[in-house]
């Protein structure tokens, strides 16, 4: 640990963006498409700032901004971002065995940008290689600073973008595609994975809203835990 | 809405953003975990981006029905092939995005 942190500034920001990039560069068609929608449903450019500066959550945003368009109350919205936000709860437990022991100060800066991406990104390099949270913190800011930047930007050009154009509709998918991949480090991982499609898919046909989502995670995440015990203990 | 609105909404959503990521980082980074803790919160990231991405993939959003065979799963095939093989989050989005305009395009 110690060696690891006398890594110069100009090298953990250099490593840092180098991992963030390609979370950047999903997030500008996804960040330009939430502006122009935003744009179209009225929302000024300031309060799309104001909106990815306060709340770095690019799902809650997409549905704020689809509320707002129905009309809907404040403590609505609030609540909804509340219940679409709750899987943060799990990772930021996962990412907490990696920061063991670091100072108060350090995590609550952290935390403001434990994203589905930063989360996924972060978790991988800190499992293979000697990731430290320097860096970890350099990718959750970086991908924040371009959402930001890719939002605001939406919001500015939104008519000259065509809708549909280049396949933007596919870089959150492609980017999870991929985020998944990193996670499979075992076939423990790989039948963890299969198990919460399966609960994910089923749960979200029969239940409402978005607790599929969290509900799956920690139903896999067991069934996953429970098979691991077996195999351990049938050695 | 007002400048005031705006401000009351953002910061209201800000603040339910924050803390479930907050909270369970600033407790748990002290405390000393039990190893069946780690274990399964070894199995959360896999299993929440499983339950993240597969009824984008497997179920039609607007009419919340299972559905074999759409686009986006079509498309999820080579490109999981890709990041399987390269391994790289930058190529794995613009070839997923790639094959996804080419299909819209010229298929579906």
């Amino acid at each position: 640990m110690n060696q690891q942190q006398q890594l110069s500034v100009q090298t953990i920001l250099r490593s840092g963006t180098a991992t963030a990039w390609p979370i950047c560069l999903g997030y500008l068609p996804i960040g330009l498409a939430l502006g122009v929608l935003a744009q179209q449903s009225g929302i000024p450019w300031w309060a799309v700032a104001l909106m990815s500066i306060l709340v770095f959550a690019g799902s809650a945003q997409f549905i704020c901004v689809a509320m707002l368009t129905a009309g809907a109350s404040i403590p609505a919205i609030i609540f909804t971002t509340l219940v679409v936000n709750l899987r943060h709860t799990l990772m930021s437990s996962s990412l907490a065995v990696y920061l063991r022991g670091v100072e108060r100060k350090f995590l609550a800066v952290f935390a403001y940008g434990v994203t589905d991406e930063s989360f996924a990104v972060n978790m991988a390099k800190f499992r293979d290689e000697n990731w430290n949270r320097w860096q970890a913190l350099t990718v959750n800011h970086t991908a924040n600073l371009v959402w930001i930047l890719a939002t605001v930007t939406g919001s500015l050009i939104g008519q000259l973008v065509p809708q549909g154009a280049f396949g933007i509709d596919y870089a959150l998918t492609g980017m999870f595609i991929c985020l998944l991949v990193y996670q499979f480090q075992g076939r423990i991982y790989i039948i963890t994975g299969l198990i919460a499609a399966a609960i994910s898919v089923s749960w979200y046909l029969l239940i409402p809203g978005d607790s599929y989502i969290v509900g799956a995670s920690i139903c896999a995440a067991t069934a996953g835990y429970v098979l691991q015990c077996r195999y351990r203990r049938g050695k | 809405m007002t400048f005031a609105d705006y401000l009351l909404l953002f910061g209201g959503m800000g603040l339910v953003t924050y803390l479930p990521r907050a909270v369970p980082l600033l407790y748990l980074a002290h405390k000393q975990l039990p190893q069946w803790l780690i274990d399964w919160l070894g199995l959360i990231p896999v299993a929440v981006l499983s339950a993240l991405l597969a009824p984008a993939l497997f179920t039609d959003k607007i009419t919340r029905t299972f559905e074999l065979g759409k686009p986006e799963f079509l498309v999820a095939i080579p490109t999981l092939l890709f990041a399987l093989k390269t391994r790289s989050l930058g190529g794995t989005v613009l070839v997923g995005m790639f094959l996804y305009w080419l299909g819209q395009s010229f298929i579906f």
